[in-house]
């Protein structure tokens, strides 16, 4: 499916540190709309294999603020075709999602995401609790007794996709414009002389390049640190689950931000759960029996008869979180030195439009329209792009 | 959970005298990067407040000290978990405790 490449070149017009979605969405964007193919994408591990491969591939655009609308908005856009595009199946499956109230505030934040997502043109309704019951037949509509559930935010473009094959499809696509991606490539270093970027160090040798692009998730401050930068970037892990496939039951994308759950049914049958970030900082992947034990009884409280399926695997991936649950976009006071970071718990859906607006500001050098609610020095400012009320669960 | 976590241990310039840049980088900036660093804990079933030294790389907790140590002044922070060798091994893990 790639170019095997055993030669790093001695310099690359643009460097691009992670092959995950974000970086290689950035690299296929850059190779396909602004003919810039001279680039290296150097990833440490293997494609795909990070946040891109341990998310739970829901993709949205009910958001709450006017920046982050317009953003997923267009990102909802972009993967339509997608698929088309890479002559690959995604398996984008739109389902509708549903966000649950089950208090008044909550009804009340739904009907504020959905009056924001409305004047965007984007399709969120608040409904009530006759609807919910009638869209989801299956759920326990007082959730044990002690979570009724009121209402919810219903988002009909809500769809799931094969996260795996984003990552391909992209990869493929840069691949064959002749763009170079280098696997088990670690980024050691970044050079910067005189306030600009000239290149990078990594475990195969330098590299110089006018242009770097980090897009690396969980690592961004690691990276960060290699040029002198500074953000609100902070690391917690955020795991998740699946259970045995077990046969179609549930169609729509269900998340309760009170009972802590996002589950969607995959086209195999499998139930993809997910909760909330673990609440302290962790540079590691591990798993912990604490959160099958807190998931499996949410999910029980809203689906009882689920009591006799099995868990079949559970993982964790490291996100990069922000103040705001807003990510952090565009260029940086380092010149050349780009950042697609702060995508946190919610970078997946993202990757399309990610990769749209990065490489055109890589190509430009200025920031796209779209991610200027995003800039590093919003926090400087005090002008945050408050997201959190968006965010699928309670933080 | 036995233990809450409360956030790194960040001293905070003073308010009259620093600049605005100062200011908005204690307000919003972290040190994401994993290492040695102080934090705030709370035992839940007490209440009681105090500062721990845990490598984030790996959960481990290396010390603790009482609150009252944030305002004495923190000893300096030097190398890795890993590098500490027998200490990293002697340290229990906070977080893990469910």
């Amino acid at each position: 499916m790639f170019t095997f490449r055993d030669v790093l070149r001695p310099s690359y017009d643009v460097v691009i540190i992670g092959a995950g979605g974000h970086g290689l969405a950035a690299a296929y964007y850059l190779a396909r709309d602004h003919g810039i193919t001279n680039v290296a994408v150097l990833e440490k591990g293997y494609i795909g294999g990070g946040n891109t491969g341990r998310n739970t591939t829901i993709i949205r655009s009910n958001y709450l603020t006017p920046e982050g609308v317009k953003f997923y908005d267009e990102s909802v856009r972009l993967w339509q075709d997608l698929g088309e595009d890479f002559d690959l199946n995604l398996f984008y499956s739109t389902r509708g999602h549903y966000t649950l109230a089950h208090t008044d505030a909550a009804m009340r934040t739904m009907r504020w995401r959905a009056e924001v997502n409305k004047h965007f043109g984007v399709r969120s309704e608040a409904v009530d609790a006759a609807f919910v019951a009638r869209g989801i037949p299956s759920i326990d509509m007082s959730c044990g007794g002690h979570a009724p559930i009121l209402g919810a935010l219903f988002h009909e473009p809500g769809a799931i996709a094969r996260h795996d094959a984003v990552a391909w499809g992209y990869g493929r696509g840069a691949d064959r414009r002749g763009v170079e991606i280098h696997q088990q490539t670690e980024v050691t270093g970044i050079r910067v002389t005189g306030g600009k970027v000239v290149g990078v160090d990594t475990n195969r040798g330098h590299i110089a390049a006018p242009k770097v692009l980090c897009a690396v998730a969980g690592y961004t401050p690691r990276l960060l640190d290699m040029v002198g930068l500074k953000t609100p970037i902070y690391i917690h892990p955020l795991q998740a689950m699946v259970s045995e496939p077990v046969k179609p039951w549930l169609d729509p994308i269900i998340v309760s931000g009170s009972l802590h759950v996002y589950v969607s049914q995959t086209a195999r049958g499998e139930l993809v759960m997910g909760a909330s970030l673990d609440p302290y900082e962790l540079h590691q992947s591990r798993s912990t029996l604490d959160f099958v034990e807190g998931l499996s009884a949410h999910m029980l409280d809203m689906f009882p008869f689920l009591s006799e399926v099995k868990v079949n695997r559970q993982w964790a991936g490291l996100s990069d979180m922000t103040p705001d649950f807003a990510p952090i976009m565009g260029v940086t006071p380092v010149e050349g030195f780009y950042l697609d970071a702060g995508w946190g718990t919610w970078g997946f859906k993202a990757t399309p439009v990610c990769g749209k607006t990065m490489s055109q500001t890589v190509a430009t050098g200025r920031n796209h329209p779209l991610i200027e609610g995003f800039t590093m020095d919003r926090f400087a400012r005090y002008q945050l792009t408050g997201e959190k009320g968006a965010a699928s669960v309670g933080h | 959970m036995e233990f809450a976590y409360g956030g790194e241990v960040r001293v905070s310039p003073d308010p009259d005298t620093c600049s605005d840049a100062q200011w908005s980088a204690y307000v919003f900036n972290r040190s994401g990067s994993p290492g040695l660093k102080y934090e705030w804990w709370c035992h839940t079933a007490s209440g009681y407040w105090f500062i721990a030294l845990r490598d984030t790389a790996n959960d481990v907790v290396l010390r603790t000290l009482p609150a009252a140590a944030a305002r004495e002044g923190l000893p300096p922070v030097t190398g890795s978990g890993a590098a500490m060798g027998s200490a990293a091994a002697e340290g229990a893990t906070l977080g893990g405790v469910p």
